[in-house]
């Protein structure tokens, strides 16, 4: 069975969730300290939501100098599945493993509510079992999600797919209604909701589901692909 | 030398400032009629060891591309104060 590491940095506060949710849907997920800086030994990396270094200076300004980042930015580099979520995303952009930026909410309010996503794209290992255009009903919990970035940037994006989810109702003023990209590759993905909050029914939604399952689908991909890599002569 | 530097970082032109925003939107009520284009940012102040000013400006240039401003979203300008 593939490994999936969940970051913990100073501040982090839903790396349990995330350990939780994936192993209700039959995955094997590990907290790893920010400390660390070797990930050899798992399949996937999930960087969670929370205020990593307090939030102080900006978001995931600090975290990117965290040591474990190195060591994300080769595993993502490899083609390794990256998930950052929330302040995950945040992190991602300050360290340039995701374009654009994430600034304070439109409405300059912290939101925490149920929003309705439409999947933009299935090219990427978070939304690759989703079917496009479907909407999943899945929360925010977030001050700075409102996604920044220039002309060429987003243009850029569209052209490549590399939009994942969008908001149905732009909560905080997204660019172009953004709550998920990923990279050219579509292996490292970011995305302010937290589908970790949305496995079951019993936490309001269970549209999540499918997310996290692609995650780790990719994530046991990636653990077959260095079997092969191993049992080749 | 150590010499005194500031570090000015504000939200790039075009970049929405929703703190500003708010502020300007305050200001008739107080009173102040004819200000506007109200931008919000954060100021550091640094004491750099350099061999001249110049040095030191260049130190606290790269600082605050580095770290101190995210180049995505926002300007910094540094200045150099004065010897600290």
């Amino acid at each position: 069975m593939s490994r999936v590491g969940v970051v913990v940095f100073p501040g982090s506060n839903c790396e349990h969730d995330v350990v939780q949710a994936l192993g209700a849907l039959g995955g094997r997920a590990e907290l790893v300290w920010h400390a660390e800086t070797d990930l050899s030994g798992f399949d996937a990396v999930v960087l969670p939501g929370g205020f990593a270094h307090g939030d102080y200076l900006r978001p995931g300004a600090l975290a990117r100098f965290s040591p474990v980042m190195g060591a994300v930015a080769a595993f993502a580099r490899a083609g390794g599945p990256v998930l950052g979520i929330c302040n995950g995303f945040q992190v991602l952009t300050e360290a340039g493993l995701l374009p654009g930026a994430l600034q304070k909410n439109r409405g300059l309010t912290f939101l925490c509510e149920p929003t309705t996503l439409v999947v933009a794209s299935t090219r990427s290992v978070l939304t690759r079992t989703a079917a496009l255009g479907a909407e999943l009903v899945v929360p925010i919990n977030h001050f700075a999600g409102s996604y920044v970035c220039d002309d060429s940037t987003y243009l850029a994006l569209v052209e490549r797919d590399q939009v994942v989810l969008r908001y149905r109702d732009n909560p905080n003023g997204s660019r172009g209604d953004i709550a998920g990209i990923a990279n050219e590759a579509g292996n490292v993905v970011g995305l302010m909701p937290h589908p970790e909050r949305a496995f079951s029914a019993l936490l309001g939604s269970a549209d999540g589901r499918v997310l996290l399952e692609g995650f780790l689908a990719s994530a046991d991909d990636a653990a077959a692909a260095r079997v092969d890599l191993v049992a080749a002569p | 030398m150590e010499y005194a530097v500031r570090v000015d970082v504000t939200l790039r032109h075009g970049i929405a400032d929703p703190e500003g925003a708010t502020i300007e939107r305050a200001l008739p009520a107080l009173g102040f009629a004819g200000v506007h284009s109200v931008r919000t940012g954060k100021a550091f102040a640094l004491v750099v060891e350099a061999d001249s000013a110049e040095g030191a400006r260049e130190v606290a240039g790269s600082l605050a591309t580095r770290l101190l401003s995210n180049p995505v979203i926002e300007d910094a300008a540094v200045t150099v104060v004065g010897v600290a």
